[in-house]
């Protein structure tokens, strides 16, 4: 009874950090519907200030407090920094390019943080006052737990207090409830926005230092906490504090207690509730059905046309240069060397990744947070094969497509149901379980080490073989996803995306389509996931996170979603530059920069700067189209 | 002679507003029945629950004799039902040609198609529905560049584009300059004349809807309180009210 008891107060205490940074996604997603994801790192930042807040203030008690508070400021204004130099200017950009430059901070920030202190986790400073435990029926609890346990509803209370009994907080729920009143605010969004920035952003510092005592800072926790959050703001219903709260909680205390039932599961479980609530509650616990038609409105995607000269020049020049590689490696092996050919081999390989990304992206309008899933899948589809009944590269090899594209159909299934953001985060939810099971059930997919001895057969084992192999299968499928494009699945995909409301009144099945879709969607990628197993010789649980499937996304975001062209080219520019940056010591800091630096200079992707000029110049680029009448999607 | 469509109390409440209730009416093949009502009386709500954007609370839809209340649009299309939206609602990324392709496409069933290129599929038939409602020269230009009086065109063609027995247009006119409103109205009258097929049209125009409709039912705040033939609607009191004469005189000269 008494273990029961402290593990429902560690559990409650441990809810305490999950609500805070949540609570800030919730109404910084509420008002400005930009989801950060550089909410966890401002977590982490709270953390670090604090420490360094504590040390600086001293004086006891009260020093602790101020200090803790000071850190959250500090944070506030970070953020408030953020919203004026980068948000502010992307605001009408697509949902997902803010998506893309908040996490360009992540990884700014990373780097800033490991600049400043250090690459050493931080021991937290003790609270004065409260650095004893309490005994609950014979079993020992440390008494900052309890402060915990009453910070949530603390600042619970606050935040009703602020938002329903001040102007500006009432504003801010109005806002959150009709994006229209938002753009009739005029000059006082900005800093309705900017407020709620430095609020949302002031709670994450809050949760990153208060939770010091217990957890300490490092270089970890933004995305360690991130998940978790993003989890509570979805279950909680975005958008919806009292949600997060809720849900916060209810997380926390399957945390505590799941790691004392399913030792091995925690992970999924976490996940598996999400999924679970996504499924049957879209909106989450408290959250409001999203009423269609108040998003931003973008400007039409240009018709379709067939390649035009300019364009099947690029590609074949492209293919000439591809297929002449290996010859000039053989010739001149100093100037294109081995590490030139595994370069191109990985670009290859993602580049048929993000191609199949962008099938439902780009026509289908369907943003998928969790491909990695699928070219993960696939590749350990193919090892397990190997692993369990040593099959030949010829069988196993096709394993992938087919292995992803299974897991396609089931996800698949659950998915389409929703739209938008919430697709986006029932994608992550699916795709975390796998990962999570891949991660967690050693006994078969090795967990942690992998699977080893992937290695291609003998026809194909030397490097150039392997090189030309990938060449063709990489072609190939980007040739048949363009082709599909052009048939009349892709216009339907289309269809469904332009407007649901027209496609739906034409007889057309939107949720059938798009289910289809995901399915060849996670095919490819698994085909991708193939190619790199192979390459590699093995596969590991890395290949299924979250940052995997967040390269894919940042590839098809940075070529530009409009075109099949874009997560060509960004693809190559992303691993190369990947490649390029490993070398230096700071590279995320220069990834990030650069990353946010394409998202304020280019707001169509690289792809997009062809059109503005380049393509211009070889008739390629469709002409400019003007404003048209398809923003809403009410039916009316 | 059984109706083509059959709708019976037909109910709809947002919250606490009762958009459309208890609505009863009929609609003949061959017919052209207009809807007619103040802004907000509850005629896009109407059409919504016809077309399945929008379930009803209550009351039953009879098409051709089969329930069809509740049933997803893209069921209720293949039933024979096409419509047009008061905020035109096309495909922006495409052409205006491709529009109409569209609907020919998912006509045909052929959407699953994977391979063969759509370019050129139904492209003849795209052409004769354009060259009906005067959009033919038109069908290369992007849908998003159109103006707003040739966007409702295209969508016309799109509607007609399944060979529908009940055609919903809701203020099929709203943006036209004058001329091109006679010249819609008067495909209409020629549409329901040759094919025999049901038209149920919302209009706020009471010139064309008092030169075209054969019959006028009347909404307010949910609710029908007129119904009859133009000459029976225009002497209703109620409906004099509610349009303090002003309209309902207009259309009388
Ligand atoms: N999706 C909706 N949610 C809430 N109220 C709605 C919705 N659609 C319509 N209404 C309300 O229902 C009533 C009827 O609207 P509508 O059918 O659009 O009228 P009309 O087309 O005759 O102008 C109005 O009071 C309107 O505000
Ligand atoms: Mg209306």
């Amino acid at each position: 009874m008494g273990e029961f008891i402290v593990t429902l107060l560690t559990g409650l205490s441990s809810a305490a950090a999950l609500f805070l940074v949540a609570s800030g996604l919730s109404i910084i997603f509420g008002v400005t519907r930009i989801v950060n994801f550089a909410h966890g790192s401002f977590y982490m930042l709270g953390a670090y200030i604090g420490v360094t807040a504590v040390t600086a203030v001293g004086g006891g008690a009260v020093g602790f407090w101020v200090a803790i508070l000071l850190a959250a400021v500090a944070v506030g204004l970070i953020g408030v920094a953020m919203e004026i130099l980068l948000l502010r200017r992307i605001y009408r950009a697509p949902e997902l390019f803010q998506l893309i430059a908040t996490f360009g901070v992540i990884l700014v920030i990373q780097d800033v943080t490991l600049w400043i202190w250090g690459s050493e986790d931080l021991v937290g400073p003790r609270a004065p006052g409260f650095t004893g435990a309490v005994t609950i029926l014979g079993q020992r609890l440390p008494e900052y737990d309890l402060v915990l346990i009453a910070v949530s509803p603390l600042v619970l209370a606050g935040l009703w207090l602020l938002f329903n009994r001040t102007r500006w907080g009432t504003l801010v729920r109005a806002a959150t409830l009709d994006r229209q009143m938002v753009s009739a605010l005029g000059v006082n969004q900005r800093w309705l926005f900017t407020g709620v920035l430095f609020l949302g952003s002031a709670l994450a510092g809050l949760g990153g230092a208060i939770q010091l005592p217990k957890g300490g800072a490092d270089l970890l926790m933004d995305f360690n906490i991130i998940a978790a959050a993003f989890v509570v703001v979805v279950v909680g219903g975005m958008g919806s504090i009292g949600g997060a709260f809720l849900a916060a909680i209810l997380i926390g205390l399957l945390q505590t207690f799941g790691i004392q039932i399913f030792p091995n599961s925690t992970l999924i479980l976490m996940f598996l509730v999400m999924a679970v609530v996504l499924i049957f509650r879209p909106w989450g616990l408290l959250g409001k059905p999203e009423i269609p038609g108040h998003g931003v409105v973008e400007a039409p995607e240009a018709p379709l046309r067939p390649a035009g000269r300019g364009l099947r020049l690029a590609g074949a020049l492209v293919l000439a240069v591809l297929l002449l590689l290996p010859v000039a490696h053989l010739a001149v092996p100093a100037a294109v060397d081995d590490f030139l050919l595994v370069l191109v081999i990985d670009i290859m390989i993602f580049v048929l990744f993000a191609a199949a990304l962008h099938f439902i992206m780009g026509p289908g309008g369907m943003v998928s947070f969790g491909h990695a899933a699928f070219f993960g899948g696939g590749a350990y589809a193919a090892a397990l094969l190997v692993k369990f009944a040593e099959a030949p590269m010829e069988i196993a090899f096709w394993a992938a497509p087919a292995g992803a594209a299974l897991l396609a159909i089931l996800f698949g299934w659950f998915c389409v149901r929703l739209t938008g953001v919430y697709f986006a985060m029932l994608t992550l939810a699916f795709a975390q379980i796998a990962w999570s099971i891949v991660f967690q059930w050693g006994e078969v997919t090795g967990g942690d080490d992998g699977i080893l001895g992937t290695w291609p057969s003998d026809w194909a084992s030397s490097r150039i073989a392997y090189y030309y192999m990938t060449v063709g299968f990489v072609v190939a499928g980007l040739l048949a996803l363009r082709r599909m494009l052009f048939a009349p699945f892709g216009y339907t995909l289309r269809a469904g995306r332009d407007s649901p409301l027209r496609a739906a009144a034409i007889g057309i099945d939107i949720k059938r389509h798009q289910w289809i879709a995901f399915t060849i969607s996670g095919a490819f990628a698994g085909l991708a996931g193939a190619l790199f197993v192979y390459s590699k010789g093995s596969v590991f649980p890395t290949e299924m996170e979250i940052a995997r499937s967040f390269d894919a996304l940042l590839m098809v975001l940075l070529g530009g979603v409009h075109s099949l062209t874009g997560p060509i080219v960004g693809a190559t520019a992303l691993t190369w530059l990947n490649d390029l940056f490993s070398e230096l010591s700071y590279w995320r800091f220069l990834l990030g920069a650069t990353i946010i630096a394409l998202v304020l200079l280019l707001p169509d992707g690289l792809a997009g700067l062809g059109d503005t000029w380049l393509a211009r110049r070889l008739g390629l680029a469709a002409p400019a189209s003007g404003s048209g009448a398809n923003g809403q999607e009410t039916p009316a | 002679m059984t109706a083509l469509l059959e709708v019976d109390r037909l109910s709809k409440a947002f919250g606490g507003v009762r958009a459309v209730q208890d609505v009863s009416f009929a609609v003949n093949p061959g017919e052209l029945l207009a809807l007619i009502g103040p802004n907000g009386a509850g005629k896009t709500t109407c059409f919504n629950m016809l077309m399945g954007q929008i379930r009803p609370d209550h009351g039953a839809i009879l098409l051709k004799g089969r329930d069809i209340a509740g049933l997803p649009p893209h069921r209720i299309w293949r039933l024979g039902v096409g419509r047009t939206f008061q905020i035109t609602a096309t495909f922006s990324s495409m052409t205006v040609r491709e529009n109409v392709q569209m609907a020919l496409i998912s006509h045909r069933n052929a959407g699953r198609r994977l391979w063969r290129p759509a370019a050129g599929t139904e492209t003849a038939q795209a052409d004769a529905l354009l060259d009906r409602v005067g959009m033919a020269e038109q069908g290369d230009r992007a849908c998003s560049v159109l103006a707003y009086g040739d966007l409702k065109r295209v969508e016309l063609a799109i509607a007609l584009a399944n060979d529908p027995d009940l055609l919903l247009m809701d203020e099929p006119t709203a943006g036209m300059a004058p001329r091109e409103r006679i010249e819609l109205m008067r495909l209409a009258d020629e549409i329901v004349a040759e094919r025999k097929i049901g038209v149920l049209f919302t209009e706020h125009d009471m010139d064309v809807v008092f030169a075209h409709a054969h019959r006028i039912m009347v909404l307010n705040r949910g609710e029908l309180i007129a119904e009859g033939t133009p000459e029976a609607v225009r002497a209703n009191e109620q409906v004099r009210e509610i349009y303090l004469g002003s309209s309902v005189e207009a259309g009388q000269a």
